[in-house]
């Protein structure tokens, strides 16, 4: 039995350098067992660089990377064992059919009959229609499923699945979210890129945003919510002045066609920013309060590092 | 099943499965070489003593076939696999450096052999003569299937697309193969092309495998077997440390 107090992923000073560019300019991460966990960054942040150096796809210019406590270069017939990666791209071989693809793969990590987990796993991907369908016959969105069983042949304690849902349809990414949930509660550790923000908020229990091939932030999602705390009053008005008063430009978040979005810290200060609107001459015809998100919390973040 | 028969196994449903290309086709060019060629210069040449043209000219086609198909094997696998990009299925499992090479190159041998034997049932109409030394001719096969199955794995290795692929294949395998004495004896050569040919390994490949057929051959069979083999040690060297080293595979 694995201990359990070792890091499912444990990154130390992760290096990778392509020629000038520096894809991870010294990265630190451990990951425990068990996490959910969400790696979030804007295109070229160094999000797959991470991932392929952990399945070792690619090699660090400088660091060490373990899984499940085993080195992934020096050790990588366990590292590897313990690792299942859904890869970015949609790749495909195009001269089998999915069972045939899903037991070759399993013969890779040494597993002989695996065809009770195989099915197992295409019912719960919905493709037991497709099995012995060529892969090359499949939509997308179905490739994008034997990606995942792909990963999961051999039961792998750590999964990584880098934009899973990218060019999926909504019905399927619920159903790949119920399947990695579920595989989630069994123990699984669970590390996601996404650009769907609110997937993240919603699914990962700690989040880590790389920019530029560093961690810029690094929490529980709750507090990476709370560290922008802002939440917002939205008011519709006709009649708003193109310059507004000092009092409100100074708590203004955003504006659009009559609309505005307006910082509050307590509760008591919400009056005072109606009183504002209606003194500026303009007539209040609606207003909300909203909860900060993910996608805000990202861009303040992301500014925040770049100051 | 163990991660190296896994490969193995995938590597040879694979070109079973377009077994047109892979076997049948190759095995009709040869057939057409040896119609064309045997015809043309049946009677005119003689390189061997007491055997027809044709009859000189099956077990070097043979051998051509097994060479160009053990090449193309390892080396269409994987750039097919590099450019589409599904080599990461082979490279994120726990499959050793030695296991990926054995499995690449045995697979191609095998490609090799099941294509030289098609060569040799079809030309069985032409009037094969038997075989004189079948270990030799066994030996030569293997071997030289397999240092045909690790350039493709070179080839492969390096080659970012096809284009760089065909290059190889055009201006390395193809002339090698070529002017390794497949439609002729190198002694009708004059003297410096002679010398020349002696450089080929290829060439020892085809005299030591037509030795194994008909008991003769241009050098002796010991030599080029020292010869094959010393080039294969050296190129399953080469292409370990270059696998161990992840080159162009692992970024
Ligand atoms: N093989 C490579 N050669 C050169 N640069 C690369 C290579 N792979 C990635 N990069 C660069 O490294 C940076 C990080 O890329 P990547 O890890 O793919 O980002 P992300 O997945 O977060 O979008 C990018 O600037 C990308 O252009
Ligand atoms: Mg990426």
């Amino acid at each position: 039995m694995p201990n359990p107090d070792t890091p499912a992923i444990s990154v130390r000073g992760a290096v990778k350098q392509y020629g000038a560019l520096q894809a991870l300019a010294g990265v630190d991460l451990d990951i425990h067992q068990g996490e959910f966990f969400g790696l979030l960054g804007p295109n070229g942040a160094g999000k797959t660089t991470l991932i392929s150096s952990l399945a070792g796809l690619v090699r660090l210019s400088a660091g060490e990377i373990r899984v499940m406590g085993h080195e992934v270069v020096r050790d990588y017939r366990e590292a590897r064992r313990k690792l299942g990666v859904v890869p970015q791209e949609l790749v495909f071989d195009p001269f089998f059919s999915v069972r045939e693809l899903l037991r070759i793969q399993s013969g890779y990590f040494g597993i002989r009959r695996n065809d009770d987990w195989i099915d197992e796993l295409l019912a719960n991907l919905d493709l037991s229609h497709k099995a012995d369908i060529n892969m090359r016959a499949l939509s997308g969105g179905m490739k994008r499923r034997v990606l995942v069983a792909q990963a999961l042949v051999h039961k792998p304690p750590v999964i990584v699945l880098d934009e899973p849902t990218a060019g999926v349809d909504v019905e399927l990414r619920q159903t790949l979210w119920q399947f990695i949930r579920k595989l989630n509660r069994d123990d699984h550790t669970i590390v996601l890129t996404t650009h769907y923000l609110e997937e993240a908020e919603e699914l990962c229990g700690r989040i880590a945003m790389l920019k530029q091939g560093r961690i810029v932030a690094l929490d529980s999602t709750p507090n990476i919510l709370r560290r922008v705390s802002q939440r917002a009053l939205q008011i519709r008005a006709a009649g708003m002045p193109d310059v507004l008063p000092t009092f409100l430009a100074e708590h203004l978040l955003a504006r659009e066609s009559g609309v505005l979005q307006l910082r509050f810290d307590r509760h008591a200060e919400i009056e005072g920013l109606l009183a504002a609107v209606r003194e500026s001459g303009a007539l209040i015809e609606d207003i909300a309060i909203t909860q900060p998100d993910l996608e805000q919390a990202f861009v303040e973040i992301m500014q925040e590092n770049s100051r | 099943m163990s991660c190296f028969s896994a490969l193995l196994y995938k590597e040879l449903l694979r070109f079973w499965k377009v077994g047109f290309q892979t076997v049948a086709a190759p095995v009709i060019t040869s057939l057409l070489y040896l119609m064309i060629f045997g015809h043309v210069l049946e009677g005119r040449l003689q390189p061997l003593e007491g055997v027809s043209y044709t009859g000189f000219l099956i077990p070097g086609l043979v051998m051509m076939s097994v060479l160009q198909n053990a090449f193309a094997n390892s080396s269409s696998s994987l750039i097919q696999s590099k450019i589409t990009g599904n080599i990461i299925f082979v490279l994120l499992p726990p499959i050793s450096y030695r296991e990926f090479f054995a499995a690449y190159v045995i697979a191609s041998v095998v490609r090799g052999v099941v294509v030289g034997f098609g060569v040799w049932l079809a030309s069985l109409f032409f009037g094969w003569t038997g075989v004189a030394h079948p270990w030799w001719v066994l030996g030569f096969v293997l071997l030289g299937g397999a240092i045909l199955g690790t350039l493709g794995l070179i080839a492969g290795i390096w080659a970012d697309k096809f284009d760089q692929l065909a290059a190889f294949q055009k201006f390395l395998i193809m002339p090698l193969t070529m002017l390794s004495g497949v439609f002729y004896s190198i002694r009708s050569l004059p003297e410096f092309w002679q010398q020349v040919s002696h450089l080929n390994p290829f060439f020892f490949m085809i005299d030591g495998f037509r030795y194994g057929v008909f008991g003769a051959s241009d050098v002796s069979p010991w030599l080029s077997f020292v010869i094959v083999g010393t080039a294969f040690v050296l190129l399953a060297a080469l292409t370990l440390q270059l696998l161990q080293r992840g080159y162009k595979l692992r970024g």
